[in-house]
């Protein structure tokens, strides 16, 4: 009997894949679109580029969306950095604030392979060779720390080195570089605690499931500050070869990416992006670093 | 066909040896041509249809990306060793959750057929719980369990696998109850009544004679249960720990490519093929020896 | 006077099923209780057995009143075994389990007094070699006679019989009524209803013909069968012999 369900079972697979398979590539056939081209030599025409519904940026976000990036869970409001990034980006693009809509996107889908629901999408994603084969990054915006945090009296909250932390239980949001920077700068002698999203790490590190969580530093400081009881933050992570910063995400090979990053370059050389930084993420520095 | 069973004498028949009539034989001829010819047309059959299909897809516009997708061999190969590790926890908290999960689903399935006004708030708990617990998610009482109890920061409040795990205790022995009250009373009053003539207790009753035939009357869909909580347990992983799904969602992440999903999802499949195997066997069993002269 | 039933009245809902019956059974004696579907023959050796209640009247088991409140049912029924028309055998066990669960349970016996004995009593019926057959084996009036022995084993005062011949096939009747031909000699107290009115000539001391929840007539079976004083008696038996079973 169960011979005979193993192979309808292949069957029925065989013929998932075949169906798969037969649907042809999407950008097979059209002319490459040379996305990584100098930003110079592409057209930007402003408020008519090729976004998903003509006239209109469509950019994408988590829910909840969280400070200090955006405010209030509402990425509409213009306020939190990442919401004041997006509208500048948007504006430079020639897309004033009413031709922006806002979309949900959940931060693993956002960089997973397969086509997008926006037109870019900020979210606290930092640039990582490996993501760049499922997606598009535009110019960074953000040079990011990850820190530890961890609540007073724990046994890591006096820590300087990351050598105590060791033997710490630590926790991360799944799939983020706070989780991969566990691995690979502290690697505890116990598995870290993976966690959906970051306030499931935030109540597990409440409860004393965890010693300590890592997000990036501007998180850790608005978490310690106005969410956790008695949080404090134990210290920066070093930064190690590469250092870390976000970009905006686009779908692979998106003909707007060039615009984009041009975009935010713009935002950098002017100095919006240092205006925006210190407006929205004043005294998210001057944390410790752990050695 | 006595002694086919192994229990009992075997009882040999001696046969005197019949030889066919022309007629039969012919007949036994003509049957095994039709045989040959069937099995024969069956291997064809299977033989063009999987080529056809191999050639269908292996050539499809879309294969190299479906294939690089989904079952790139490299990133299987990195990630088997992390998902095999989260892949034994599932496998630890099946065992424990299972084993718990039935106790406390028979338990309650006797507490509810007590009789008597003097148990009636026993009985009234006991199916309270079951109506409750069949109506939960599975993902609340999870996250009741393993983030809101230890929020409460009551002393000795165990780590969130047990946490996690009594959510899955408690949810499934609420359907494992019901299960068991079927099979409970699925056993006939003339048992009872037989059971009772003798002398025999309530308690005894239910012990010697109607939980046993109980048990094995609905041992097919309790074994279907079971390999229902053996997916449900990843659940666990909400809370913190790395199951084999977690596991494959980090890869998955990591590695821009759903290979470690595919991965993970055979490695359960296979999990379940003995459980299924076992289920299976025990149903044939059971329909066997059910209902015997009563 | 080993059984004593007085005025039994039980309903089922509107209907009244045993209606001022009253009727004795002496030590070693084997009452035979006849009569239509729905007579109460069947209702009447529940209420004796304690698995129904009674809705008025009292019963009593050597003297002593089975329907008081204050009576253990359990114990009772140690003392009373009955054989029931669909055998009842537990099919999860082997015939001799099912012979001595009851031994070693509830009169905590001990097991290998309770096993030989079992085997004992089976070998006498000869069904030694089923000792370790599950019940779906055997016939119908094999399980029967283990059934019959199962009652047994517990050495009770009486033995309840509801027409334990009726499920079996005519050539299996034999070996059940030639058991219990068996108990008679042997003195054991018996009360059955069944519809073998020749097995009831043969075995029975005394007939007890049931109409409408009430004894209607009862005597030797001799006057019973042959010569019975009421019309509604002589209706019934008409019909019996009408099927051929008389």
């Amino acid at each position: 009997m169960v011979s005979r369900n193993a192979l309808a079972a292949l069957s029925g697979a065989a013929v998932l894949l075949t169906a798969l398979a037969g649907c042809a590539p999407a950008d097979e056939n059209s002319p490459s679109s040379g996305a990584s081209a100098s930003a110079s030599g592409v057209a930007c025409p402003p408020g008519a580029l090729a976004t998903r519904t003509a006239g209109k940026l469509t950019i994408g976000t988590d829910t909840p969306a969280y400070e200090p990036w955006f405010s209030d869970n509402k990425p509409a409001n213009g306020k939190g950095f990442e919401s004041a990034v997006a509208y500048q980006v948007a504006e430079r693009l020639g897309y004033p604030a009413q031709n922006v809509v806002w979309t949900d996107a959940t931060f693993n889908n956002a960089i997973a392979p397969g086509p997008k629901t926006f037109d870019f999408d900020i979210n606290q994603f930092s640039i990582t060779p490996e993501r760049r084969k499922a997606v598009d990054f535009s110019s960074p915006y953000y040079l990011v720390r990850q820190a530890v945090i961890s609540t007073e009296g724990s046994k890591i909250a006096r820590a300087t080195t990351l050598a105590e932390l060791k033997s710490a239980k630590l926790g991360a949001q799944v799939g983020t570089t706070s989780y991969q920077a566990i691995n690979e700068l502290i690697k505890p002698e116990t598995k870290p605690q993976v966690f959906n999203n970051n306030d499931d790490a935030k109540a597990a590190l409440e409860n004393g499931q965890v010693d300590g969580i890592v997000v990036d530093l501007p998180t850790a400081f608005y978490m310690t500050a106005a969410e956790l009881d008695k949080g404090v933050i134990v210290g920066q992570l070093p930064q190690v070869g590469v250092p870390e910063r976000f970009g905006l995400v686009l779908d692979l090979d998106s003909p707007l990416t060039a615009c984009v990053s041009r975009a935010v370059d713009q935002l950098r050389q002017d100095g919006t992006l240092a205006v925006l930084e210190k407006q929205w993420l004043a005294g998210t520095g001057g944390a410790p670093e752990l050695s | 066909m006595a002694g086919r069973h192994g229990r009992g004498p075997r009882t040999v028949v001696s046969v005197p040896f019949h030889r066919p009539s022309e007629i039969q034989r012919g007949r036994i001829a003509y049957r095994r041509r039709q045989t040959i010819r069937s099995v024969l047309l069956a291997a064809l059959s299977t033989a063009v249809v999987g080529v056809a299909l191999a050639v269908a897809v292996t050539g499809a516009p879309g294969w190299e990306r479906v294939k690089q997708s989904f079952f790139s061999p490299e990133v299987a190969r990195r990630y088997l060793p992390d998902i095999l590790e989260g892949l034994w926890l599932n496998i630890r908290l099946l065992a424990v959750c299972a084993v718990l999960a039935l106790a406390l689903g028979l338990l309650i399935a006797t507490l509810r057929t007590l009789r008597g006004p003097v148990f009636f708030p026993v009985r009234a708990l006991a199916t309270g719980y079951t109506y409750t617990f069949r109506g939960l998610p599975l993902i609340i009482v999870i996250y009741l369990m393993a983030f809101g109890i230890p929020g409460l920061r009551l002393q000795g409040t165990p780590g969130v696998l047990v946490l996690g795990g009594a959510a899955l205790i408690v949810t499934y022995g609420a359907y494992l109850a019901e299960v068991f009250r079927a099979g409970i009373e699925s056993v006939h009053p003339s048992q009872l009544a037989a059971a009772r003539s003798l002398g025999l207790t309530y308690r005894q009753t239910m012990r010697h004679v109607v939980l046993p035939q109980a048990i094995r009357r609905v041992a097919p869909p309790l074994l279907n249960d079971t390999v229902a909580l053996q997916k449900d347990v990843g659940l666990v992983s909400l809370a913190g720990p790395i199951d084999a799904v977690r596991a494959a969602q980090i890869g998955v992440a990591q590695a821009a490519n759903y290979t470690p999903y595919i991965v993970a999802g055979v490695l359960f499949v296979l999990l379940a093929l003995p459980l299924i195997g076992v289920t299976d066997w025990v149903t044939l069993r059971a329909a066997r020896r059910q209902s015997a002269g009563s | 006077m080993l059984l004593s039933c007085e005025h039994i009245r039980k309903t089922f809902g509107a209907q009244v099923v045993l209606d001022d019956l009253s009727l004795e059974v002496d030590e070693h004696q084997v009452v035979a209780l006849i009569g239509a579907s729905g007579s109460g023959k069947s209702t009447l050796l529940r209420c004796v057995n304690l698995l129904t209640d009674i809705d008025d009247g009292t019963i009593r088991l050597d003297g002593e009143d089975i329907t008081d409140p204050r009576a253990d049912p359990d114990l009772v029924r140690r003392r009373i075994g009955m054989v029931f028309q669909s055998y009842n055998l537990f099919p999860h066990m082997t015939v001799l389990r099912n012979i001595t669960l009851a031994p070693e349970r509830v009169h905590r016996r001990a097991a290998a007094e309770t096993r030989s004995q079992a085997l004992e009593w089976l070998d006498r019926v000869g069904l030694a070699d089923k000792a370790d057959s599950y019940p779906d084996r055997l016939s119908g009036g094999q399980q029967q006679r283990v059934a019959i022995v199962r009652a047994l084993v517990n050495s009770p005062r009486l033995l309840l019989l509801d027409e334990v011949t009726s499920a079996l096939d005519p050539e299996l009747v034999g070996e059940v009524l030639s058991m219990i031909r068996g108990l008679k000699d042997e003195g054991m107290t018996m009360v059955l209803a069944t519809h073998e009115m020749g097995f009831a000539r043969q075995v029975a001391d005394r007939v007890v013909f049931l109409d409408g929840g009430r004894v209607l007539e009862s005597g030797p079976p001799e006057q019973v069968l042959g010569v019975p004083t009421e019309a509604r008696t002589r209706q019934f038996l008409a019909r019996i012999i009408e099927a051929g079973r008389l």
